[in-house]
């Protein structure tokens, strides 16, 4: 299980390794689409491997709630639990 | 008045190097890009010759664009950059000298789009579910998709094609963002092919077609257009990509141009899907279709970039297509073969060698032919054994053949700028 901070460090990774934006502009309060500009399928493949790394399920219809990093993080960290 | 249309950008990543000027520098100097495959899954094949790239494409790119294409649309961006720095048009982004989006297209085809994505896909699906295939499966192996990543990249929005012509679709794909210049559709295109298809199933169906040379001791000596011992192509990777823009708007942003795109001619030869029509006839209509288009006259003509495979029938057909249209100016033309050093860069090796071509004309100097040492008695061309010079003053003229499975002929003539 890994705490908010862990989720925190570990998400900026993942979305770096996919869609290649430098880990420095990933911050919490950091929209992904809108601020990052995380394209479509990019977002499908964060999530897929989010889900795989933190053991959770992000359902699409939830998904749409999520804007921020800080959300994400959140939301996965409630999930698991 | 009909548009006009010029080159004014060029790109390439090719067996012979990782740029245009690499390319030129290989095709100038005989180089030979073609070796001996080391690679294990080709281990019990009867030909392990192929003309891979001098470069790998993915290091050209940032790692995350890298690892979400697929090798076909590696090589189709990193020779649309090149080609779009090259025009100057890239340096005008964000400026109000920009080409507005609806101004601009992109004309990009490919033979086979994304097989190594395709197999890895299948392989992954089938050993950890498909749960685990990539959402970015379609735009690896989608026909259009190295078009559509251009477009993307450079903010295209009034047209994105991928025209399809086998073996000749780098031509067909110049071909047709020529006549969308033409047409006003556009102002500017960004033309051309791109395949990554040195992989143990394009190479296992070329073999089973008896399509190439089996010259596993000898690579750089297996493409050999033109000679009595020439028994096959030899299947290399790589694009090539050009920027098509209209002449009066290169000319108001004062554009360097190297040619002037000013012919096109294609057809079909409706006689059999592996085999070119032996009397030349459906050759010989595109290349007549393409001199009248420009305006060109048989004794014109000062260079042939020739399709010339290697292959026994293909060499011998076009040579006849040629002196069909030519007649005895045929005699006064210089002819090459890029394949002899490229391979075949199929979707790639049309727009390649009418980069070839462009390059010729501005710089005036015709690219040899490599391994000319048993030259075929039957096939009457002039064919350039070492770098000729064309005439240092006047205008010129040459053409750019390409010729592809199921009888596609899709010829080009550019003319100096």
């Amino acid at each position: 299980m890994a705490t908010y901070d862990e989720i925190l460090r570990e998400l900026p990774q993942i979305i770096n390794k996919v869609a290649g934006t430098p880990i420095g502009e990933i911050t919490p309060d950091k929209a992904l689409v809108n601020d990052l500009q995380i394209d479509s399928l990019s977002m499908v493949e964060i999530v897929l491997v989010a889900e795989d790394t933190f053991n959770v399920k992000i359902p699409d219809e939830d998904l749409k709630d999520l804007v921020t990093i800080s959300e994400v993080a959140g939301y996965i960290e409630r999930e698991q639990a | 008045m009909r548009r006009e249309v010029v080159v004014t950008g060029l790109g390439a990543v090719t067996p012979l190097g990782g740029d245009v000027a690499s390319t030129w520098e290989g095709l100038l100097n005989g180089r030979s890009g073609i070796t001996v495959l080391d690679d294990p899954r080709f281990e019990d094949f009867p030909v392990r010759l192929a003309a891979p790239a001098a470069v790998d494409p993915a290091e050209l790119m940032p790692r995350a664009e890298a690892r979400r294409v697929d090798r076909t649309q590696q090589f189709a961006l990193v020779a649309a950059r090149e080609a779009w720095r090259d025009s100057g048009l890239a340096q005008l982004a964000g400026t109000e000298r920009a080409v507005p989006g609806e101004r601009l297209g992109v004309s990009v085809g490919s033979c086979l789009s994304g097989a190594s994505s395709l197999f890895e896909t299948w392989d992954m699906l089938r050993e950890k579910g498909p749960r685990y295939v990539s959402p970015f499966t379609a735009g690896r192996i989608l026909p259009d998709a190295s078009a559509s990543w251009i477009g993307l990249d450079i903010g295209a929005k009034a047209v994105v094609e991928t025209p399809e012509a086998a073996c000749a679709t780098g031509n067909d794909a110049l071909r047709r963002g020529a006549e969308l210049v033409r047409s006003g559709k556009a102002d500017v295109v960004v033309a051309g092919g791109t395949d990554a298809m040195v992989h143990p199933f394009v190479i296992s169906a070329f073999i089973s077609m008896r399509a190439l040379s089996r010259r596993n001791d000898e690579p750089e000596l297996a493409a050999r257009p033109f000679t009595r011992t020439r028994e096959g192509f030899v299947i290399g990777e790589g694009a090539a990509v050009m920027v098509l823009e209209s002449a009066e708007h290169a000319a108001a942003r004062g554009a360097r141009m190297y040619a002037r795109l000013a012919g096109v001619g294609y057809s079909s030869d409706s006689h059999d899907f592996a085999q070119p029509d032996p009397t030349g006839a459906g050759q010989a209509a595109a290349i007549r279709e393409a001199m009248a288009d420009a305006g060109l006259e048989p004794g014109q003509i000062a260079h042939v970039n020739a399709h010339a495979a290697s292959t026994p029938q293909g060499d011998l057909t076009e040579s006849i297509a040629i002196r069909s249209v030519l007649g005895a100016h045929t005699d006064d033309v210089v002819v090459t073969a890029p394949k002899s050093s490229m391979g075949h860069l199929m979707a790639g090796a049309g727009a390649a060698e009418s980069m070839a071509a462009v390059l010729a004309l501005y710089h005036r100097v015709v690219p040899p032919t490599l391994n000319q040492d048993d030259y075929d008695e039957e096939i009457a061309l002039d064919v350039a054994q070492k770098p000729r010079h064309l005439p240092e003053e006047g205008e010129l003229a040459a053409l750019s053949n390409s010729f592809g499975l199921g009888g596609r002929n899709v010829v080009l003539a550019f003319r100096t700028a």
